[in-house]
This record gives structure tokens, sequence and C-alpha cells, in this order.
């Protein structure tokens, strides 16, 4: 196990040098970032101005060197659009892209997996065809119309939540009931086929003969080996509503990560940007080992494999 | 997201509206409730480029003189009067009775301290066409000060006038730029109480501004200005009551919003146009020859595309400028929709079989790029269109890589030509043709203090210009604002909301 773990964190330790060495670098590719500061009004000399004051005439490894080292003392710079330093920047969105994020992934998680388990006893059953329904159209619904009309329907048809922002914990009712839906099919469609699976396997038959319970032989033998593949996707998906949903965040108003990585990517706020993209991808390669190390544990094959 | 969807989801929100009871708190709260889509920067004006920013800050902040738009004379603000005793001097009586919204008395030293501060390089100023031209500014006595000018610039009152805000100057010195912008403190008509920055901002009526402010007189007690990005969000929130003012409001969707809320359409300085190169990074070009240059402009229906995709108050223009702007002249060669004529002229040149020519455009709608590239095609010339950023159209532009280049120009929210002409024909890095005459005869329009003079050379640039054809005149854009039933709002060209001057109905 402890190899196992050992090659994980070598493996995400090269994939965060590489994120970093190359979300550095796509910035410097999109255009030259000292014209994009300027802004359309700014002249070639005050784009010259910036490009001096910033160092973006060093030679791009100087740079990225440069940064990393920064990086490695806690100093991700100053951002600049608002003359503030980054972490600070990030301090104040982090919260509001935390909340929305483990609250729908628990929101989905809870609506998911006993509707999988619920789909998988009878399949082709009523209960079935019902998640069926829920899966399909929570995918296929766009997230950003869905949030436009629970914002008509709930906040200003009947006014019982805030249409926007997130002054009140009730702001974020709409926003995380939204969030949760587009996330929760594909998990609960992957508990419901693995469920499958495994309930016609010889050992579940072979529970039940010995008389069990239908409970004990749901919850204790059948779902620990379907939850598989729900462990890695969960992980993926917490990494995902982690990184915050710039479609939820802009319908809501909500100012949270997501939206400043989009608002400073057009600004090209290069040092914000890098802190986000840095942060996001450690965020991710931490979950993804975390499912891998999960899943290592709930199937001793795993570990014996690598 | 897709603008088709933005169609569903406000005819779903006018549903909606129509069933909703109307909520109007605001009004009776004395609230103005503000969205921008955009995020307003720190709130130090010289590091400010974006509207909402500036916005905010010129309600906190003032300068020494203010632009009356509707007579377009300037006025004092913060300054009683002013003289030139010579071409590269400029003196300013201060007004005596100013305080700051911390209380500190306003003199001499604000002017001098600010200014000399914002003028060196390390400060950082955003655009360096505000300050360049002061050189030094000089305290006489405690409420006079003397402007010593680098150069001369007909610019120099348009700039005193909203782009160089005056800090008090303990307080400045002591917290600087970042510190203004944490937490501004000004003499303007309102002070700002609370911000989360870029999120949202509260500003109170300051009731201790001096009377004789052409800026006094405001009677909305409080101001609440939040960053909603999406618009259809923003839609919901005006019908419903919970938001007064909104803006840029696409014009079709401002068809829609008609008659459910106040819209109102206003024209501003802003215009689009095509740059086309006469010299090209990589040697030969057919643009230059003077005669495919105005082909282009007789092949497009320049009309017709105004009217289907700017709408409003906007209105094809008859030369490199915004009427709207001092210099402006449409007495220039005029280039009507007339393709018989763009293909004769094209066949003239050699391109009877037509040409390729690879069009570049940034900040600028798809939709009309297409309609422009459709028209240049029935002449037979086909373009490749390439949409950027604006930060890579114009670094193409300007590395020869563009011939054709589709964009627009703000000028500053300035209403005078010196901001748009010398930027692309003063011969600076925007400007390819580097036409010596042209240069020359801006130099003299941006320096001289003769206003006939300055009209004069302006207007042989703008005949040169139109007569080469180095430039196809688009429009002039309208911004259209969403504003509940019970505002009165007066919007200018120069995209600065004036909230001072709104009040209840």
């Amino acid at each position: 196990m402890f190899i196992y773990l050992a090659k994980r964190l070598v493996v995400a330790f090269c994939v965060c040098i590489a994120v970093s060495l190359l979300s550095f670098g796509l910035m410097f590719l999109v255009g030259d970032p000292a014209v994009a500061i300027a802004g359309s009004g700014g002249s070639a000399q005050d784009a010259e101005a910036i490009r001096h004051a910033y160092g973006f005439d060093r030679p791009f490894m100087v740079q990225y060197f440069d940064w990393v080292g920064r990086v490695l003392q806690g100093n991700f710079g100053q951002s600049i659009y608002f003359n503030m330093p980054v972490t600070e920047i990030i301090g104040a969105r982090l919260p509001v892209t935390l909340l929305l994020g483990v609250m729908s992934f628990v929101v989905a998680l809870v609506v998911a997996v006993p509707l999988g388990i619920a789909a998988a006893i009878r399949p082709n059953g009523i209960i079935d065809r019902l998640a069926l329904l829920l899966a399909v159209s929570g995918q296929a619904i766009p997230s950003f119309w869905l949030g436009l009309m629970a914002i008509v329907v709930f906040g200003v048809w009947y006014g019982l939540v805030p249409t926007s922002g997130a002054d009140t914990w009730q702001g974020y009712i709409l926003p995380v009931i939204v969030l949760a839906y587009s996330a929760m099919p594909a998990m609960m469609r992957i508990t419901r086929s693995g469920m499958i699976d495994v309930l016609g396997t010889d050992y579940i038959r072979t529970a039940y003969a010995k008389g069990l319970p239908t409970w004990q032989v749901i919850g204790e033998h059948a779902l620990r080996n379907a939850i598989l593949p729900l462990v890695s996707l969960a992980a993926v998906q917490l990494g995902v509503l982690l990184s915050g949903s710039i479609v939820i965040e802009s319908v809501f108003a909500l100012n949270g990560l997501g939206r400043l990585a989009w608002e400073s990517l057009l600004r090209a706020d290069l040092p914000v940007v890098q802190a986000i993209i840095l942060i996001l991808s450690l965020v991710y390669v931490m979950l993804t080992t975390l499912g891998d190390l999960v899943n290592a544990w709930l199937d001793p094959r795993i570990r014996g494999a690598r | 997201m897709a603008s088709t969807f933005h169609h569903i989801l406000l005819s779903g929100a006018c549903v909606a509206a129509m069933f909703a009871t109307p909520v109007m708190a605001n009004k009776a709260d004395d609230t103005l409730n503000v969205a921008f889509a955009l995020e307003p920067e720190p709130l130090d004006t010289y590091k400010i480029a974006g509207r909402e920013g500036l916005i905010l800050a010129r309600h906190v902040y003032d300068g020494l003189i203010y632009k009356d738009m509707d007579t377009g004379t300037f006025k004092g603000l913060l300054a009683e009067s002013w003289t030139q005793p010579d071409p590269l001097t400029m003196e300013f009586k201060l007004r005596q009775d100013v305080t700051f919204h911390n209380g500190a008395h306003f003199g001499a030293d604000d002017v001098v301290n600010t200014l000399n501060t914002v003028i060196k390089p390390d400060y950082g100023t955003r655009y360096s066409i505000s300050v360049d031209w002061i050189r030094e500014v000089e305290k006489v006595d405690d409420y006079t000060v003397r402007i010593h000018m680098a150069k001369p610039f007909a610019g120099a009152m348009e700039m005193l006038a909203g782009s160089l805000p005056i800090y008090p100057h303990d307080y400045f010195t002591e917290v600087g730029s970042a510190g203004m912008a944490r937490a501004p403190v000004g003499t303007g008509p309102y002070k700002l109480v609370e911000q989360e920055p870029g999120v949202r901002y509260v500003l109170e009526r300051f009731d201790g501004i001096y009377p004789e402010s052409p800026k006094a007189g405001a009677t909305i007690q409080k101001i609440v200005v939040r960053t909603m990005p999406e618009l259809n969000t923003q839609y919901a929130e005006l019908m419903s009551g919970k938001l007064d003012w909104m803006w840029r409001i696409p014009p079709d969707q401002a068809d829609r919003l008609q008659g459910r809320v106040q819209v109102i359409s206003a024209p501003i300085m802003r215009i689009s146009f095509i740059n086309l190169a006469p010299v090209a990074a990589s040697g030969d070009t057919p643009l230059a020859d003077k005669r495919v240059r105005q082909a282009i402009g007789y092949a497009i229906n320049r009309d017709a595309i105004t009217k289907a995709f700017a709408g409003g108050a906007s209105e094809t223009l008859k030369a490199f400028c915004n009427p709207a702007q001092f210099g402006c002249t449409d007495d220039v060669a005029q280039y009507a929709y007339d393709p018989e004529k763009a293909t004769a002229l094209l066949a003239e040149a050699g391109y009877k079989d037509g040409l390729g020519l690879p069009m570049t455009f940034a900040a600028m709608p798809r939709p009309v790029a297409e309609a422009i590239s459709a028209d240049l095609a029935k002449v037979g010339i086909k373009t490749q269109l390439d949409e950027l950023q604006y930060a890579a159209g114009v670094t193409k532009w300007r590395d020869r890589q563009a011939p054709a280049f589709f964009s627009n120009w703000g000028s500053y929210g300035v209403g005078d030509v010196a901001f748009l002409l010398s930027n692309f024909f003063g011969g600076g890095a925007d400007d390819l043709v580097q036409d010596p005459e042209l240069v020359d005869w801006l130099k003299t329009g941006d320096t001289s203090t003769d206003p006939a003079e300055r009209k004069e050379v302006y207007a042989k640039a703008l005949k040169k210009i139109a007569d080469e054809a180095y430039i196809v005149p688009m429009y002039s854009f309208n911004v259209n604002y969403g504003l509940s039933q019970d505002l009165t709002f007066q919007p200018y060209p120069d995209e600065f909301a004036r909230f001072w001057q709104s009040s209840w109905k």
C-alpha cells in the first residue's frame, strides 16, 4: 500500500509541474498580455510601458522560474487588475465556490446513490423509469436555462428566494439545486449500472441463498463492489464543482472562483489566472489521488495490480 | 453563451414579468440599485480603463474643471477660474470652501501633490495621453496653482475635466494608489461607504458638498452597485423591481423590453470602422492600390448594416469621426453603396477576377463581419474572416499582418477628433500609413489652441483620409439603458452615467 501511495504521489507531482508550465505558457500564446492589459483604448506606448513595468519583456523561462520561486514561498503576486494581493482576492471568492461546490456535491450524492440503487433493484420498473427521466433531463437541460427559469419562477413570480447574489443563505438554494441537478445524472447512472452488474454475480446469489436479508445483501455485499467506479467519478465531479461553475455563478451573480478565473482570463490578469489554475489543478490532483486511494482501500486487487 | 438562447430566455422572462406583482421598493427607500455586467476596477481613477470603475470614481472624486455636456462648455469644479498666461502655462484659482469626505480641507497642496505624483512614469498611470502633457505643477499660494505643460496639448481641458481627479494630499501620501482604491476619499457628490472590490459598492450622498459645484444637488440618498455578469438575470431583476438601472442591452432585446420597463437609446462616441493597411509585412498587398481600397468602400452596404445590426440611435458614418466630436466634418469623399462601381474599380486595378483578402475583426459582433464579408464577395473580394480578442487583433495590425482590421474606438469618451485621428494617423504604432502630411496636420491640430485653426487642419486630414480610402467608416455606437419606470436619467454620449443628476419621478 505504501509503494502504491508513493507512486501515486510522484505521478501527481509531475502532473502539477506540467500543468503549471502549460498554464503559464498558454497565457502568452493567446496574445500579448501587455496589449490586453492596456485595454481597447490603449496606445502602443501604453502597452510598452506595461510590458516593461510587469517584466513581460524578459525571457519566458526567467519569468516562469521567477513565478515558481515566489509561489513556493506562498506569494502569488499582485493582481494587475485589482492592484491587490492575489491571495486576498482568491481568499474572498473561494468560500462562495467551496460552499456552492460542496453543498451541490452532497445534494447530488444524497439523491443519486439511493435512486441508483433503487433503480437497479428493479430494472425497468417504475422507479427506474422515473430515475431515467430525471437523469436524461438533468443532462439535457442546459444549466443556465434551468437557472434562469428557476429565477423567474421562484424569484420573480413567487418571490420565495432571492433572484441573485449570496448575501444570505437563501441565495444559495437555487444555485445549489441547479448545479446538483446537472452533476447528479452521471453519478446515479453509474451507481445503477454498477449495482446491476454486481447483483447478477454468483456471490450475491450465494448471499441470498444463505438467507441473508435483502438490506444486508445490498448494503454490505453489493454496494461495496458497485461503488468503485462511483468513487472515481465522484472525485472528478467534486473537482468540477469546486473549480466553480462559471455558468451558474454568472446566472446567479455569485462571485466565486469560476467567474473570477473567466474574467481574469479576459482581462489578461496573469497572476490571478495562474494562481487559480495552479490551485485548481492541485485540487483535482488531490481528489483523483484520494479517489484512487479509497478504491485501493475498498478493493485489494487494485493495490496488488500496480 | 449563444445569443440565440437569449431570445428564448428573454421571452420567458417577459412572460414571467407580466404575471409578476410589481415590487417598487427602491423609490420608497431612496436607494438606486445599479447593475454592471463587468467588474469595476480599483477606484484609483488614474489606473482605471473600464467605464464601470470610472463611473463610480466620478461620483467620488472631482477634478479641477467640469465639462457641461448640455452646453459643451467648461465650468469650474474645484477651480473657481483659470487663465492661460502663455501657451505652456495654465493658472487655476481654487475654491476655498471645499472639504473632502474625510473632513480634510481642500487647497493647493492637494492639487500639486496629486498631479505631481501621477505624472511620474513609475506611478503607472494607465493612459499616458492623460498626463504626459504636464511637466510640473507649482503652488503659487494656498489657493492658486500653475500647471507647466510639457508640450502644447489641445486636449488639456478635456483631460482636466474628469480624467484628473484631485486626492487629499495627506491621505494619498500615506496610503498610495492601493489605499486610495481600498477606501476612496474625494470631494464628489457621493462618498463610498462600503465595497467588496469588483462585486458590490455602496455610495451615499455627501451632504457636505460645496454648493457651487456643478455636480451639487444630488437627490437620491443611496446608490448600490452590483456586478451581475448575466444580462438575463439583470432583466429579471429589473422587471421585478429589484434593479433600477442597467445598460448595454443588445438592440434586439431592447425592443422586447420596451414598454415593460423604460428603455432609452443614446448615441455614444465609440465608432466602428475597417482599417485598410496599404503596407504588409509579407511585401505585396492589393490594398496598396488606392482603387482597391475605394472599391471596398463602395462594395459595402453600410446603411443596411447599420440598420440591421446597430439600430437605436446609431448612424452610418460619413467620415472617419463621430459627428458629436469637435473637428468632425462630413464634407469629404462619400462612398455610397455602389457594387458596379466597385467592380469597375477592381477591374481597373487589374483584379477583374477578384481577389482574396484576410479580414481580422475584434470586439465587433461576428454577424456584422459576416455581412461585410458577404457584400465584398458580391464584387469578387473573397475575405477570410479571423476573429480575435482585441489585444491579439491590434497586435496583428501593428505587426502589419492584418491587411483589413475591423474594430472600434471609443476616443476615451471625449468629444474631440484629436483623440481618434492622432492614434491612427499621427505617426504612432497604430499608424501604418505614415503619411507625413497627415502627421503634420494632426500635430498642428493637437497642439494649437485656436479652435478655427484646429477645425481647418482636421478637415484637411479627414478629407485626405477619405480621398485615399485608408479607412471604411462604418457606424457610431449607441447604448441602450434599461430603467425603472420611477427613475429619471439623462444619458450622455461620453458613456458616463451621472447619477447625481438622477431623481425619482
